[in-house]
């Protein structure tokens, strides 16, 4: 397998603020790679050096095969990046924003249209619009199709789906796949637990420091703690009578249930013959697998300075 | 009063664009109500009325007691708002952010002295304290910005999208705040794009295309489309809308 991007101890500060934290890592060509994690873990300030946008405070990156620093000139053409923000020219209209990037990397929207077709058909109706007025789905894609049009080998996109609706969330990724298809590594990055279970590989990282790299599978698999939810009709209570059980190592409220942790399978019986006594009726305790989301929230505990 | 909000057949057009189209529902004093849809399906424009800042083009909209035609700033002095996007001044100190909504809802000196005693306090804030709000932990930023919202003690607090970007433990140490005031008598109206926190709400509605389509408790809106999660409701309704669109 090739390597498309190679980290070396890279770190960033801001002033004072150690936004990245000394990284080692790789990225394999043709993956979709995820980086999963909260609003100022790194991600941006990452994308923002891979990019060649940012000079790092220390360390090296290779983005494929090409140095960050020194090799920006020949790395930039061959990236395509959607920034978090939404970066195009409001007051160009859909088809001449995507004419300007064409143009930009020296090529036309005929040579590439193969690429981008699924996507742009969505909003070509609206190619005489102003890119101002569209709405948040059709900037999205818009925007997507301009940081596609010169064919990249490597696409960046900078939580391309915060603020974005499940089921346009879904379609998104569904996009994302038919790209990798192409061949395009394509590194993405999403405070939304849940879709890392999309990529083929993630990194899962907070304040700056990756907690983890792996598949989504084996970051879930690898979860070891004994994991159980525990399902009541009274809800208001459910929580505070696990407060004042004591074999606990931890619990939180995830959608209808609680995901309760002990230290061993047996102390779920006894919370069972616990909360029954509580006058819990229809109570349902059943082990289950761990989600990212558990995995995150067990590393992130680790994680405290 | 036991209902926070009335709305009967609201309807708001722009031009020949119908953004809300005939909405019905109630929100109940110490409610937390979900109020969530798609991208476009009309909850921007919907939320906008029911916190004054827009009048609707038809039906009737009662909010904390006011009416939205005629007593629009009466519903913005009773009501307390946050977003994720913009809540508190970055470059301003925690007490700065404090002494200035308590001064645009009108406190008193005094109150709002001890306003920010109570949150420093409260959020464990002492060693942030005289810190520039850009400076201090985006979960701290969060517990302010709620707490803030809450500085002139409103009827209703809108939440839109709160917790975005938020990190697990955090998002969840949010709720259990949601869920104190709510405890207190405090409704609270909250958008999301997190279906687990939809399952954290009394009862929840789901705008399609203007629309309401669903409205009830999580676990009877499950029951009724047989699902077993919300998002699974989000996608059938979603459906439907492309097959009668088709």
């Amino acid at each position: 397998m090739k390597t498309a991007i190679e980290i070396e101890n890279l770190a960033h500060n801001y002033g004072l603020v150690k936004a990245l934290k000394p990284l080692n890592m790789s990225i394999e060509s043709g993956t979709l790679f995820g980086f999963i994690g909260p609003d100022g873990a790194g991600k941006t300030t990452l994308f923002r050096i891979l990019t060649s946008l940012l000079l790092p405070t220390q360390g090296k990156a290779k983005v494929l095969g090409l140095d960050v620093v020194n090799d920006f000139r020949k790395l930039r053409p061959l990236l395509g990046y959607m920034p978090g923000r939404f970066s195009l020219y409001q007051d160009l209209t859909v088809e001449e924003n995507l004419n300007f990037f064409a143009k930009l990397f020296k090529t036309s929207i005929e040579e590439n249209y193969h690429l981008i077709k699924d996507i742009y058909d969505q909003i070509a109706p609206f190619k005489n619009r102003l890119a101002g007025k569209l709405s948040g789905g059709m900037k999205q894609k818009l925007a997507l199709s301009c940081a596609l049009i010169h064919k990249p080998d490597l696409l960046f996109l900078d939580e391309p789906t915060t603020g974005v609706d499940v089921v346009s969330r879904a379609e998104f990724w569904e996009m994302l796949r038919k790209l990798k298809n192409h061949g395009i590594t394509i590194v993405v990055s999403t405070p939304y637990m849940d879709e890392a279970a999309l990529c083929d590989k993630v990194a899962l990282i907070q304040k700056g420091k990756i907690l983890q790299t792996d598949s989504p599978q084996n970051i879930m698999e690898n979860f070891s703690k004994p994991l159980f939810s525990v399902k009541s009709i009274n809800r208001n209570s459910l929580s505070k009578d696990i407060e004042t059980f004591g074999k606990t190592d931890s619990f939180y409220w995830f959608g209808d249930s609680i995901h309760w942790i002990g230290s061993d399978d047996k102390d779920a019986d006894l919370l069972r013959i616990y909360l029954q006594q509580k006058k819990h009726e229809d109570l349902e305790i059943e082990k289950i697998n761990a989600s990212i989301e558990d995995c995150f929230m067990d590393l992130m505990k680790g994680n405290h300075e | 009063m036991n209902k926070a909000v009335v709305v009967r057949d609201l309807t708001k057009k722009f031009g020949t664009f119908t953004a809300v189209n005939k909405l019905n529902f109630e929100v109940d004093k110490g409610e937390v109500f979900g109020f969530l849809g798609a991208n476009g399906a009309g909850k921007t424009t919907a939320i906008k009325i029911l916190c004054g800042l827009s009048k609707p083009s038809s039906g009737q909209v009662t909010v904390a007691g006011f009416d939205a035609y005629k007593q629009s700033e009466l519903i913005k002095k009773n009501i307390g708002y946050m977003s994720q996007r913009f809540s508190l001044y970055d470059d301003l100190t925690i007490a700065e952010n404090i002494r200035f909504y308590g001064g645009i809802y009108g406190l008193k000196r005094v109150e709002i002295q001890s306003k920010i005693k109570e949150y420093v306090k409260k959020l464990n804030l002492e060693e942030f304290e005289g810190r520039k709000v850009i400076d201090l932990p985006l979960g701290i930023k969060q517990k302010l910005a709620f707490s803030v919202a809450n500085v002139h003690n409103p009827a209703i607090i809108f939440l839109d999208e709160p917790t975005s970007g938020v990190d697990p433990i955090t998002r969840r140490q949010f709720w259990d705040m949601i869920y104190l005031e709510a405890a207190h008598g405090k409704t609270i109206f909250v958008t999301t794009h997190y279906m687990d926190e939809a399952e954290y709400c009394d009862r929840i509605t789901i705008m399609v295309d203007g629309k309401i389509e669903a409205l009830d408790s999580p676990s009877k809106l499950k029951k009724e489309f047989n699902t077993q999660n919300i998002s699974e409701i989000f996608l059938k309704l979603s459906r439907k809308q492309n097959t009668s669109q088709n």
